[in-house]
C-alpha cells in the first residue's frame, strides 16, 4: 500500500506545480468545496527538476482513522518536536495517570456510598458534619497533586519560550481568508501560497483530503525554525497537531515561536480559530526535509540560501510576484 | 406548569382555607405580563429556558447530524431554509451560525434564566423565609430584558450576517471576525441580544444581592443560610462584577461596526487580543455563573436524600466564594496560544490549576455527605450523584488543559468541546434536572413519576456520555472545534458522537411525558413529600406555595443549625 502511495505520488508530481501554478486565480475567488483551487495540473514547472513533494506516511503527522488503528485514534499523534515529546510525556505519564486515578477514586466512592450506606442498609443515618483532620487532608493532598504537575507544566512552557537562536530559519506564516501564505525573509523573500487542494486531487496524490494543500510549507528537518505567524484579515490560527505546535495569526501582530522537527516528512495541521464560512478549509501541510534538499527547494523557489549572493533578483521571486496579486486583492 | 399555581384551588377541595388570605391573584394579563411574583416569574423563567433549550438543543441535532460523516451534506438545504443563496460559502456559513446560536442560547436563555431566574427566584425567598424579592418589579423587568434579548438573537438569523444570513461569529464574537469580518445588521443583533440579557442579568444580580441580604428571616444568619442561597449569593455578586466588563467589551463591538472606532482594529491602534481579555474576564466567571447555582442544588439534594446535614457547611460555602474570586483571575487561560508573555502564561497555568482545590473540597464534601447516611435514590439524587461523577470528569480534563504547554496542542480542539460539555452540559444540566425533578413537586403541587425521571436519568446519561466521550479522543487526534466537515479519519468517533445523541434526543422524550403526566394525572403533593431529610424552609408550606407566603415570618432560633429550619412541632 505504502509503496503504491509513493509511486503514485512519485507520478502525480511530475504534473504537480513546483513554481508558477495558476495562483492568482485562486484566493481572490474562492471556489466551491469540490472544485479544484485552479488548474494547476496544466501549469508549467520549469525550475522543478531538484524538489518533488514528498509523499506522506501514513500514521504519521496526520491522524489516525479507528478502522487502521483503534488504539492511535483515541490519543495524540505521534510528535517529531522535542517539545512534543517532552508534552506527550507529560500528558501520558503524569497527567493522564492523575486524571483516571481521581475519576475511578470518586465512581469507586460513589459506588461504595450507594452499596454500603443506603437506606436499607443503613436505615438510620450519622449526625456527622465535621471531620477537620479529614478536610484538611482533602485539601493538601490535591495541593501536592497541583504542585507535582506544575513542576513539568512550567518546564515545559520555559522550553516553549527559548528564543530561537540567531541563525534560526525564519518562516512567516500568515493567515488570509482562507488560505496561507509562507514567506522565507531569510531566502530571499520567496512566498509561497498555499491552498487546500480538493478531495479528488488530494486522493490522487496520495494524500489526506482536506488535509493536502497545492503548495506546502517547506522547511529543513533538524534545524530551528523561527515560526512568525499573522494575518491579514481576521484572526486565524496555525496549528500542526504532530508537532505540539499551535499560535494564533492575528493582524496587527507577529507571534514568534522556536520550532524544532526532528525528522523529514509531511505534518498536517489545520486553522484553529474560527475564520469565517470556509473556515475549515485552509489546511496547513508542513514538509520538512533535509537541510541539503530544502537548500534544493529554496534554489527551485528562485530564492538563495542566507550568505549566498541573491542569484537574479529580477527573476527570482517568480513564485512572489504571483502570490502577491492575491494578497493584495483580498 | 404555567396554570397549576392559580388552577389548583379550583379543582381540588384542598388547602382553601389555608390560602385563601394569601391567594388574591391577579387576572391572567396582570399576572403573567405585569408580574411582580418571584413565584410566577421563576415560573416563566422556566417555561422560558425549557423552550429555549429546545431551540438550542435542536440546533445541536442539526449540528450533530451534519457531522456523522464527512463531506457538507445539509447544510446547503438549511442555508436556503433560512432565506440565504444557494451556493457552497452561504452553507458553510450557516454553520457558523448554528455554533453561535447554540452556544449563545445555550449560555444566556437556557442554563442562565433556569439556575439564576427559575431556581434563584423561586427559592431563595422561600429557603430564607422572605415574601417575596426585593424589587418584585425589578424582578419582572429582568425576565422581559431576557425574552427580549433572545427575540433579538432569533431575529439576527433572518437578516444579513456576511457570507450568508446570521451572526457567524461563534459566541464568543471575537473581533476582527465580528467586526470588519462580518458585514449586515446580524451581529448588531447578536451583540444587542447581550446587551439586553445581560442588563437583565445584572437586574436579577442586585435583586438578589439586596434579597439576600436584608430580608432573611429573623435568625438566619449568613452562616445558618442554605448552600443554594449561598451559591446564588457567590453567582449574582459574580453577575454584577463580570457582566458590565462584557458591555463595555459588545459596546465597543458596536462602536467599532458601525461608528468608525477603531479598539479592536490593529489599523487603527487597536487590539483584536484586548477584546478577548475583556471578554474572557467576563467569560470565565461566566462559566461559574453557569455551575455554582448547580453546586448549590447538589449540596441540598445530597443533604435530603442522605438524611445528613451537608459535611463541612463552611467549607462548602467558603469553597464557592474561593471558586468564585479565583474565577476572576484565571481568564487568560481561554487564550493561552494568542502570543502571551511566557510568565503570563506560566502564571494563568498556576492561578487555574488553584481552582481545582476548592472543587476538590466540594466533590469531597458531597461524598462525605452521603457517607454514613441513609441514602434513598429518589430521581434529584440520582442526577446528584450523576452530576458528581460527570463534573469531576469534566474537571480533571480542566486540570490537563489548565497547563499552557499541554494546551498548545489540545486548544480549540474538540478536546475543550468535550471537556466544557462534560462540565455544562453534564454538570450544569445534570443540576438543573436534578433540580427540576426536587422542586417540581414543590412548584406545581404535583408528583411527577419516579419510574420515567429514572428512565430519564439513565438514558440521558448513557447519551450525553456517547456524545462526548469520544470528542475527548478527535481533540488529541486534532480535531478543530467549529468544523463542519473533516478528513475522513475522524469518521468513526464522529458518527459513535451522533448516534449518542439520537439516544440523548430520545431520553427527553421520557422528561416532557413525565411533566405531562405530572401535570394531567400526577398525585397531589405533600408539602414535604422528601421526608425528614428536606429540612429547609420551602417544605413547611404547601405544594404549591401560596400566592404569598410568610405573611409571619419565620424565626431561625439560636437552637436551630445551618441544617435544619423547620418550626419546632412541639
Amino acid at each position: 500500500m505504502k509503496k503504491a502511495l509513493l509511486a503514485l505520488a512519485a507520478g502525480l508530481s511530475v504534473l504537480a506545480p513546483m513554481n508558477v501554478a495558476a495562483q492568482d486565480s485562486v484566493p481572490a475567488a474562492p471556489v466551491a468545496v469540490d472544485a479544484a483551487p485552479a488548474a494547476e495540473a496544466a501549469a508549467p514547472a520549469p525550475a522543478a527538476s531538484t524538489y518533488t513533494p514528498m509523499a506522506p506516511t501514513k500514521g504519521k503527522g496526520m491522524p489516525t482513522s479507528f478502522e487502521d488503528d483503534a488504539a492511535k485514534s483515541i490519543t495524540f499523534q505521534d510528535q517529531y518536536s522535542d517539545n512534543g515529546e517532552y508534552a506527550l510525556w507529560m500528558h501520558d505519564r503524569i497527567l493522564m495517570p492523575v486524571i483516571t486515578i481521581i475519576s475511578l477514586l470518586v465512581l469507586g466512592l460513589l459506588l461504595y456510598v450507594v452499596a454500603r450506606f443506603n437506606r436499607a442498609r443503613n436505615p438510620v443515618a450519622s449526625r456527622t458534619t465535621h471531620n477537620t483532620a479529614i478536610e484538611v487532608i482533602w485539601t493538601i493532598v490535591p495541593v501536592i497533586i497541583l504542585v507535582i504537575i506544575a513542576v513539568p507544566s512550567i518546564t515545559l512552557l520555559a522550553r516553549q519560550y527559548e528564543t530561537p537562536p540567531a541563525d534560526a530559519v525564519t518562516i512567516k506564516a500568515t493567515g488570509y481568508q482562507w488560505y496561507w501564505g509562507y514567506e522565507y525573509p531569510d531566502h530571499g523573500g520567496i512566498e509561497v501560497i498555499s491552498n487546500m487542494l480538493d478531495e479528488g486531487e488530494a486522493v490522487r496524490r496520495g494524500e489526506p483530503g482536506q488535509l493536502a494543500v497545492d503548495k506546502r510549507m517547506v522547511v529543513p528537518a533538524g534545524v530551528p525554525l523561527r515560526i512568525q505567524t499573522t494575518a491579514s484579515d481576521v484572526i486565524h490560527a496555525f496549528a500542526v497537531p504532530s508537532l505540539w505546535f499551535k499560535m494564533d495569526a492575528v493582524p496587527g501582530r507577529l507571534n514568534e515561536k522556536l520550532l524544532t522537527i526532528k525528522e523529514p516528512g509531511v505534518y498536517y495541521g489545520q486553522c484553529s480559530e474560527l475564520c469565517g464560512a470556509r473556515h475549515a478549509y485552509m489546511p496547513i501541510a508542513v514538509e520538512a526535509l533535509p537541510p541539503a534538499e530544502f537548500a534544493a527547494w529554496v534554489k527551485a523557489q528562485g530564492g538563495t540560501m542566507p550568505g549566498e549572493e541573491a542569484a537574479a533578483p529580477a527573476a527570482a521571486p517568480a513564485d512572489a510576484a504571483a502570490a502577491a496579486a492575491p494578497a493584495a486583492a483580498s | 406548569m404555567a396554570t397549576t399555581a392559580e388552577g389548583f384551588d379550583a379543582h381540588h377541595d384542598y388547602g382553601h382555607d389555608a390560602h385563601d388570605h394569601a391567594d388574591h391573584k391577579p387576572g391572567f394579563f396582570a399576572r403573567w405580563f405585569m408580574s411582580t411574583n418571584h413565584k410566577d416569574i421563576g415560573t416563566m423563567y422556566l417555561i422560558f429556558a425549557i423552550i429555549a433549550g429546545i431551540v438550542g438543543g435542536a440546533i445541536s441535532g442539526i449540528m450533530r447530524v451534519e457531522l456523522a460523516e464527512p463531506g457538507i451534506q445539509y447544510l446547503q438545504w438549511w442555508a436556503q431554509f433560512m432565506g440565504g443563496a444557494n451556493d457552497i460559502n452561504t452553507a458553510l456559513h450557516m454553520w457558523n451560525v448554528f455554533i453561535t446560536a447554540h452556544g449563545l442560547i445555550m449560555v444566556f436563555f437556557m442554563v442562565m434564566p433556569a439556575m439564576i431566574g427559575g431556581f434563584g427566584n423561586w427559592f431563595v425567598p422561600l429557603m430564607i423565609g422572605a415574601p417575596d424579592m426585593a424589587f418584585p418589579r425589578m424582578n419582572n423587568v429582568s425576565f422581559w430584558l431576557t425574552v427580549a434579548g433572545f427575540f433579538s438573537l432569533l431575529f439576527s438569523l433572518f437578516v444579513p450576517g456576511g457570507t450568508g444570513p446570521g451572526a457567524g461569529t461563534g459566541w464568543t464574537v471575537y473581533a476582527p471576525l465580528s467586526t470588519s469580518g462580518s458585514v449586515g445588521p446580524a451581529v448588531d443583533f447578536a451583540i444587542f441580544s447581550l446587551h439586553l440579557s445581560g442588563a437583565g442579568s445584572i437586574l436579577g444580580a442586585t435583586n438578589f444581592i439586596t434579597t439576600i441580604f436584608n430580608m432573611r428571616a429573623p435568625g438566619m444568619t449568613l452562616h445558618k443560610m442554605p448552600l443554594f442561597v449561598w451559591s446564588v449569593l457567590v453567582t449574582a455578586f459574580l453577575l454584577l462584577l463580570a457582566l458590565p466588563v462584557l458591555a463595555a467589551a459588545i459596546t465597543m463591538l458596536l462602536t467599532d461596526r458601525n461608528f468608525g472606532t477603531t479598539f479592536f482594529n490593529p489599523a487603527g491602534g487597536g487590539d483584536p487580543v484586548l477584546y478577548q481579555h475583556l471578554f474572557w474576564f467576563f467569560g470565565h466567571p461566566e462559566v461559574y455563573i453557569m455551575i455554582l447555582p448547580g453546586f448549590g442544588m447538589i449540596s441540598q439534594i445530597i443533604a435530603t436524600f442522605s438524611k445528613k446535614p451537608v459535611f463541612g457547611y463552611l467549607g462548602m460555602a467558603y469553597a464557592m466564594v474561593a471558586i468564585g474570586v479565583v474565577g476572576f483571575i484565571v481568564w487568560a487561560h481561554h487564550m493561552y496560544t494568542v502570543g502571551l508573555d511566557v510568565n503570563t502564561k506560566m502564571y494563568f497555568t498556576a492561578a487555574t490549576m488553584v481552582i481545582a482545590v476548592p472543587t476538590g473540597v466540594k466533590i469531597f464534601s458531597w461524598i462525605a455527605t452521603m457517607w454514613g447516611g441513609s441514602l434513598s435514590f429518589k430521581s434529584p439524587m440520582v442526577w446528584s450523584m450523576g452530576f458528581i461523577f460527570l463534573f469531576t470528569v469534566g474537571g480533571v480534563t480542566g486540570v490537563v488543559l489548565a497547563n499552557g504547554g499541554i494546551d498548545d496542542n489540545l486548544h480549540d480542539t474538540y478536546y475543550v468541546v468535550a471537556h466544557f460539555h462534560y462540565v455544562l452540559s453534564m454538570g450544569a444540566v445534570f443540576s438543573m434536572f436534578a433540580g427540576f425533578y426536587y422542586w417540581f413537586p414543590k412548584m406545581s403541587g404535583r408528583m411527577h413519576s419516579e419510574l420515567l425521571s429514572h428512565i430519564h436519568f439513565w438514558t440521558f446519561f448513557v447519551g450525553v456520555n456517547v456524545i462526548f466521550f469520544p470528542q475527548h479522543f478527535l481533540g488529541m487526534q486534532g480535531m478543530p472545534r467549529r468544523y463542519p466537515d473533516y478528513a475522513e479519519a475522524f469518521t468513526f468517533w464522529h458518527q459513535v458522537s451522533t448516534y449518542g445523541y439520537y439516544i440523548m434526543a430520545g431520553s427527553m422524550i421520557f422528561f416532557f411525558v413525565n411533566i405531562a403526566y405530572a401535570l394531567l394525572a400526577g398525585k397531589k403533593a405533600a408539602a414535604n413529600p422528601w421526608g425528614e431529610g428536606a429540612t429547609t424552609l420551602e417544605w413547611t408550606l404547601p405544594s404549591p406555595p401560596p400566592y404569598h407566603q410568610f405573611e409571619t415570618l419565620p424565626v431561625i432560633t439560636d437552637s436551630m443549625d445551618y441544617h435544619d429550619h423547620r418550626p419546632a412541632t412541639a
